[in-house]
């Protein structure tokens, strides 16, 4: 039971028209990892969690997650299955109309019957610990810089303790120290919280710090999965460019110093 | 390891609190859904037995750093024993985030609050009139250097915008100008019929379409119609920073987005206030050929004898100032657009009601001003 893979993803294709995203994807998640989804611009990885997450319907293909079928399950048991991940999109999504403290609360007012005392006191918490400052608590969206937008979008991901988190690009834009400590939360939150963290990611530094495998999109394909040192023999050319180029050679070189 | 089987969310064992000999034991699974059920606020204890915990979470373990920080608070240190140690982890996290006060501030809103919000309120009406006339003079200036260059007149921008709210909008305009026609006669003939004047309908269709209802009803439709679409336009494009994009590119925004569209609807309107005359002209002839056996050609040659053209010229003369009120007050509007959606809804009904209350008072002046010169 426990050596099968949470998520799981055979012979997905996905169209826009004519243009084929995916074609004859497969993926497994195993539970408790942190796996990195990477790829070049447009390859689809963006494509691929909305499909996992159940918003966008593959043409062909089958995913499941916790054992259960995405594409084909009644509309109770998505409701069931939703609130066992959080997900996190790639400029925050969060809603525009509410301030940090309301979109965090939010997940906990749709699923759960809580007090509005211990609701309040969660949500700061979890705020707190995505590392914004207290006063971010009352602003609005339009209010936020790019990061503090992506740590908003994090919490209210997290707000339920889910047992998957879908993180797009949650680094991109945001300053070193912010990314690594980013990187540093997501992997104590795995941690404490069991969590199984599916990262679409071009930062190489979270790659090397926190990822447990990698998976490389590309051709609509899983061109390879494996450690990052596996990828360094994996005989593709965007690979080697990718894991070999000067930004992997210094991220790597950071890592052995540390 | 408290990691969750997969069934995890489905069966719960519920939690439990017990103080004994000094000691809270707390039993069964702290999750978000179940931490209410228990009642920490009573009972001091030197030591806080975790062991029977099963599943834990950030709620759990918030619970539990509450109940830490209670007894804390009353001078005694207390001690967490039995927690597995991805359990402690999660309770040093809570601990280094949960704030020292877990109390949030009510505010509560006095009346010199309440005043002051009327008076800023009163302030940024004020202001943003002005800046509304300020925007009205630079589409002004720069649809007079357009017209000092042509050259850079963009007649394709022009031409779409001709078709979105001119062409586009024929149908309804016609549609409506011929069912006040019909109104107007129906209404007209039951009156005019008690003192044996039936005839008289036709002056009575011809002079209120064409002075009055024709280009105001049109201007109305066009508002919501036209105005609407350029804030909503405007509005989204300024959400997401094409505004700043254009302004980096050196474009200026109001010379590509105000004025083709402000343009537009100076060109268009006449045009349609135009169709909506004849609409409305058709409606009343037939409504009253139907009613009153006014036939069409008696109603032409009454129309011809007694309506002076200059009826039809005072009513063609207020279109291109309406259309200026539109295209301004939605254009304006749609500049007026934050960071979010919610503001673009808002600013997307204010600037229907503002435009059609301005084309209203506009067309009220208008009567005014006509009345004193006697036309
Ligand atoms: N709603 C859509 N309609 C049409 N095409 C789409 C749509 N969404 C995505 N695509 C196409 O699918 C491809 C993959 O897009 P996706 O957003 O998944 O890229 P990505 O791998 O996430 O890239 P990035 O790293 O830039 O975020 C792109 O070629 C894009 O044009
Ligand atoms: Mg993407």
């Amino acid at each position: 039971m426990a050596d099968d893979p949470i998520i799981s993803v055979r012979g997905l294709v996905n169209r826009f028209g004519t243009h084929t995203v995916h074609d004859g994807l497969d993926l497994d998640v195993r539970r408790g990892e942190i796996i990195g989804i990477v790829g070049g611009s447009g390859t689809g990885k963006s494509v691929l969690l909305r499909a996992v997450v159940g918003l966008l319907k593959p043409a062909e293909g089958q995913i499941t997650v916790f054992g259960e079928s995405v594409r084909d399950t009644s509309a109770a048991d998505y409701r069931r299955l939703r609130r066992r991940w959080g997900v996190m999109f790639q400029d925050g999504a969060l809603f525009s109309s509410l301030n940090v403290q309301q979109n965090v609360e939010a997940p906990m007012r749709e699923q759960l019957d809580l007090s509005d005392e211990t609701r309040e006191a969660l949500a700061a918490i979890k705020v707190r610990m995505v590392g914004l400052p207290d006063h971010a608590l009352q602003k609005m969206p339009s209010e936020l810089s790019g990061g503090m937008r992506k740590r908003a979008g994090f919490a209210r991901a997290i707000a339920l303790d889910p047992e998957i988190v879908f993180l797009d690009e949650p680094t991109a834009g945001l300053d070193p120290i912010g990314a690594a400590a980013f990187d540093t939360l997501t992997a104590q939150l795995r941690r404490a919280l069991g969590l199984t963290v599916f990262l679409v990611t071009h930062d190489l530094d979270s790659l090397h710090a926190i990822c447990d495998r990698i998976a490389v999109l590309a051709e609509g394909r899983v061109l390879a999965t494996g450690t990052m040192a596996e990828m360094q023999d994996v005989d593709h050319p965007w690979v080697q460019a990718y894991f070999k180029g000067p930004r992997a050679r210094a991220a790597i070189a950071q890592k052995e110093t540390l | 390891m408290n990691k969750r089987d997969p069934g995890a969310m489905t069966q719960t064992n519920r939690p439990q609190i017990s103080l004994s000999d000094g000691v809270f034991v707390l039993q069964g699974d702290l999750l978000i859904g179940t931490i209410e059920d228990l009642n920490m606020s009573q009972g001091v204890a030197q030591t806080i037995d975790l062991s029977g915990v099963g599943q834990f979470d950030t709620a759990g373990a918030w619970a539990v750093v509450r109940l830490e920080r209670r007894l804390q608070a009353a001078g005694i240190t207390p001690q967490i024993v039995g927690a597995s140690a991805l359990q402690q982890d999660l309770l040093a996290t809570l601990r280094q985030h949960m704030p020292e006060d877990d109390t949030v501030a009510v505010v509560s809103v006095s009346l010199s609050d309440r005043l002051e919000q009327l008076g800023r309120k009163t302030a940024a009406a004020l202001r943003e009139m002005l800046s509304m006339v300020g925007f009205l003079g630079r589409v002004v200036a720069t649809i007079g250097g357009l017209i000092l260059r042509p050259g850079r007149i963009r007649w394709t921008a022009i031409v779409h915008h001709m078709q979105q709210v001119g062409l586009n909008a024929v149908p309804i305009v016609s549609l409506m100008a011929f069912l006040i026609g019909v109104v107007l006669a129906f209404q007209g003939a039951a009156q005019l019929r008690q003192f044996g004047a039936e005839v008289f309908v036709v002056d009575l269709i011809a002079i209120s379409i064409l002075r009055e209802l024709g280009i105001l009803l049109t201007a109305i439709i066009v508002a919501g119609r036209s105005g609407s679409a350029f804030t909503a336009a405007i509005g989204s494009m300024k959400m997401r920073e094409e505004i700043d994009a254009m302004r980096t590119l050196g474009l200026d925004p109001i010379e590509v987005l105000v004025a083709p569209r402000v343009i537009a609807l100076i060109l268009m309107l006449p045009v349609l206030g135009i169709i909506a005359n004849f609409a409305g002209l058709l409606g009343g002839a037939i409504m009253s050929w139907i009613e009153l056996g006014v036939s069409p050609g008696v109603f032409q040659s009454r129309l011809v004898s007694n309506t002076g053209v200059w009826h039809f010229g005072v009513g063609l003369i207020k279109a291109p100032f309406f259309a200026l009120i539109i295209g301004i007050v939605g254009c304006f509007e749609g500049m007026q657009v934050g960071g979010d959606a919610e503001s673009l809804g808002r600013l997307t009904s204010t600037s229907v009601v503002l435009s059609i209350f301005l084309v209203i008072a506009a067309d009220a002046m208008f009567s005014i001003f006509f009345a004193i010169m006697g036309v």
